[in-house]
């Protein structure tokens, strides 16, 4: 045992240099060649930075494509789930009442036509995209609060639709509604 | 849908495909043979001239176990110290405090024993020098003993009889600059171009497009996950791991992190058939591993991909699956995979949150960890399944009237009862503290009201994934588990701690003692280890003693919440 610990020590210590000083050292490097350089893709608005495109953020007006559910209230200074069970009475009856809620905001939507995703909290609760789906089924409370035609909106959403290759198609939510905010900028 | 069940497919069978030329690559180093890596020889030797190590000396499997311990304890120290003290130290732009000791004597643990279970949120618990200088060196280092402790087994097993099985530190070091690291950074460098931070920055106050103030946290995470991932640790940057929109920023990135988790597990199977120039044997423990992988898989995607029936009542559209602490640019498919993948390897990174799967996917989740063999660690998985082939060699021996012997080797009772005491210690550690929990619980529910955050067995789950978990090492959780109680941050502790050492030290002694018999050349009498009967033969030991095992506590959970809910 005594044998082996200065050179424990001693190797101890040169790994830490290795994979706690180089390697991130490399890492680091290379990164700033990264869109972002690093640092997380930024996106503005009229030249003030309103948040980063991975990063989900809260839209709940009815003016806007709103985000799912999340258990931390896209407070990105943590991240969480809701972590309910599925058989879970308190968290169906919070479903039930999502829905409710949803209806009632979207005249003229049937439950069949609402997507899961948007009575259910993400695994992080900064989950930045909605499926196109979550995102066409708001279209006629958008185009109504912002008086433009339905059709320009649903365009919009197929011209945000990204992916499908690896996983389901989706629709950035923050790059969606920045789009929306150009194409008709809230009355007030 | 169809085309994500060819993606999920897909990222599977090039995990394998690129496992088998990883495979070799293992034994030609560990072997010491010629390698296109040779040209880090001069560093491996500048890093033991720094050291005062002699690589070459060979050392018996006492001396091995010694010089594992040893560092393993000096790393522990080290854990402490940066995590009591992370507060006060620099890097630190977020002003996060320093841990309680019960919650360090927890996180160091966790770390140094490669499970990973955070009883903390990496934006508000840890700091940027805790990430890297601590936790984050832990994963390289841990990984590497693991393989190591693999390697000298390999090396016990050659033919004739042995007292030297090569040296500790020579293994330990390839394994960091030949492997983990190389693998890493490319990982590292895939999820920093999708989108994943690597900086030093302190969390960024942002004014929201419809007027709320927010503020997003980030660090030098890019690195993290490269390890984390490659090395079966799953210690996440970020509180909820790679569910993180910054942590998995893609669905490519996905396929990236998903297939690092594994590949090496995978590799290191084969390397076992490699390395004693015997492929099939490799083969073997691959196909028997896999076998039991896909009956855990195929199912938990089936019930992933069709949504939660409670919900479906509502009339609700499911077309995509159970999205609840499910990822929109992962999608069901890819999170039932990972979900799987993470539990059989003792990696438990997450993608999804584990604690809102239907009740099936969480037994499945939770049997990946209790067998824990697999595919299994990276190098841990292995030693866990050479348990199983001990005591597999001995009831067939049993039943056709012979010594039992393995690849020229008679298995006798000291080898036997040290299988034993391994093989029954993960079931003993997992339910003994489900047990005492539930006790505590049931004795006084409104004490510890904190700790559950779903009621009924679904709850009982909770629990009894937090002792697996542990006791696989896997660092997972169903993570409404209040887990940052003195109760839990000690009894998972000394679970870890039991669970990582008495399975690296037993395999290595059983092999060590193998090793110095005399070597019986193979007769036709000799049971064939590489065989479809003999991989019939372990697949069967393992799932009597490590699933059945378990049946009682998972007739109590998910099985019970299945029932009440389909």
């Amino acid at each position: 045992m005594k044998s082996n610990i200065l050179p424990a020590l001693r190797l101890s210590l040169v790994l830490l240099v290795l994979c706690c000083v180089i390697y991130p050292a490399i890492v680091w490097a290379a990164a700033q060649l990264a869109p972002g350089h690093g640092e997380g893709v930024q996106l503005s608005q009229k030249g003030r930075v309103v948040g980063f495109a991975n990063v989900g953020q809260k839209f709940s007006k009815p003016g806007y494509f709103n985000t799912r559910p999340s258990a931390v209230d896209y407070n990105a200074q943590g991240s969480g789930g809701s972590n309910k069970g599925p058989s879970n009475p308190e968290y169906l009856a919070q479903v039930k009442a999502r829905l409710d809620t949803f209806l009632l905001q979207n005249p003229g939507v049937k439950a069949a036509d609402v997507p899961a995703e948007l009575l259910t909290a993400s695994g992080s609760g900064l989950d930045p995209h909605l499926s196109p789906q979550g995102a066409l089924v708001q279209v006629a409370r958008v185009a109504k609060a912002r008086g433009v035609a339905p059709a320009r909106l649903t365009a919009l959403v197929n011209a945000n639709t990204e992916g499908g290759t690896l996983a389901p198609q989706v629709v950035n939510v923050l790059r969606l509604n920045l789009a929306l905010d150009e194409l008709a900028p809230a009355s007030k | 849908m169809s085309q994500e069940i060819l993606a999920i497919i897909g990222i599977f069978l090039v995990t394998v495909l690129l496992a088998i030329p990883l495979g070799r690559y293992l034994a030609i180093i560990y072997r010491g043979d010629r390698s296109w890596s040779d040209f880090m020889g001069p560093v491996e030797r500048g890093i033991f001239r720094l050291s005062g190590i002699n690589p070459e000396r060979e050392m018996t499997w006492q001396q091995h176990l010694v010089a594992l311990l040893t560092i393993n304890l000096g790393w522990f120290f080290w854990a402490m110290l940066i995590l009591c003290t992370q507060g006060s130290l620099p890097l630190n732009p977020d002003h996060n405090p320093s841990m309680s000791v019960d919650q360090a004597f927890n996180t160091a643990i966790s770390f140094l024993v490669n499970c990973n279970l955070q009883h903390y949120s990496g934006e508000s618990g840890a700091t940027y020098l805790s990430q890297l200088g601590c936790l984050m060196f832990l994963q390289f280092v841990t990984a590497a003993t693991g393989m190591a402790a693999c390697v000298v087994v390999f090396n016990a097993l050659r033919e004739g009889t042995h007292d030297k099985l090569g040296n500790f530190y020579s293994y330990f070091v390839k394994s960091i600059t030949r492997v983990l690291m190389p693998l890493s950074l490319i990982v590292a460098l895939v999820v920093a171009f999708q989108g994943s931070p690597m900086t030093f920055q302190a969390k960024m106050p942002v004014v929201t497009v419809q007027g709320d103030s927010a503020v997003v946290s980030r660090g030098p995470a890019a690195a993290m996950i490269g390890i984390k991932q490659m090395g079966t640790n799953g210690g996440g940057y970020f509180g909820v791991n790679s569910a993180h929109p910054l942590e998995n920023p893609t669905a490519f990135s996905n396929a990236v992190e998903d297939f690092s988790i594994l590949l090496i597990p995978i590799a290191m199977a084969l390397a076992f058939g490699y390395y004693l120039r015997r492929p099939r044997l490799g083969w073997m423990v691959f196909g028997v591993m896999t076998a039991g992988y896909l009956l855990l898989q195929v199912p938990t995607v089936y019930l992933e991909m069709h949504g939660n029936p409670a919900i479906t009542r509502m009339g609700v559209d499911q077309h995509l699956g159970s999205l609840e602490g499910k990822e929109m640019r992962l999608g069901a498919p890819a999170s039932a995979l990972w979900a799987i993948q993470t539990t059989v390897t003792s990696n438990g990174s997450v993608n999804a949150m584990h604690d809102s799967l239907t009740p099936i996917s969480g037994m499945n989740a939770l049997l990946g960890m209790m067998t824990n063999a697999f595919y299994g660690g990276v190098g841990v998985g292995f030693l866990n399944f050479f348990v199983f082939i001990i005591v597999a060699v001995f009831i067939s021996g049993l039943m056709v009237g012979r010594t039992p012997e393995l690849l020229g080797k008679k298995v006798e009772a000291r080898e036997m009862k040290i299988a034993v005491i391994v093989a029954l210690l993960h079931p003993l550690l997992i339910l003994a503290g489900t047990a005492l929990s539930a006790h505590l619980f049931a004795g006084d529910p409104k004490e510890y009201a904190g700790w559950l955050n779903n009621p009924g067995y679904h709850g009982f789950s909770e629990m009894l994934y937090e002792f697996s978990s542990a006791s696989a090492n896997n660092g997972s959780g169903f993570e409404g588990l209040g887990d940052n109680t003195p109760w839990w941050n000690i009894s998972t502790g000394i679970v870890l701690l039991l669970a990582r050492y008495l399975p690296i030290i037993g395999p290595v002694a059983i092999a060590g003692l193998l090793a110095r018999k005399k070597y019986i050349p193979e007769s036709a009498g000799t049971l064939k280890l590489d065989t479809a009967t003999f991989g019939v033969m372990v697949f069967f030991v393992i799932w009597i003693i490590a699933a059945l095992a378990f049946f009682p506590a998972l007739a109590l959970g998910p099985l019970a919440e299945h029932f009440s809910l389909y």
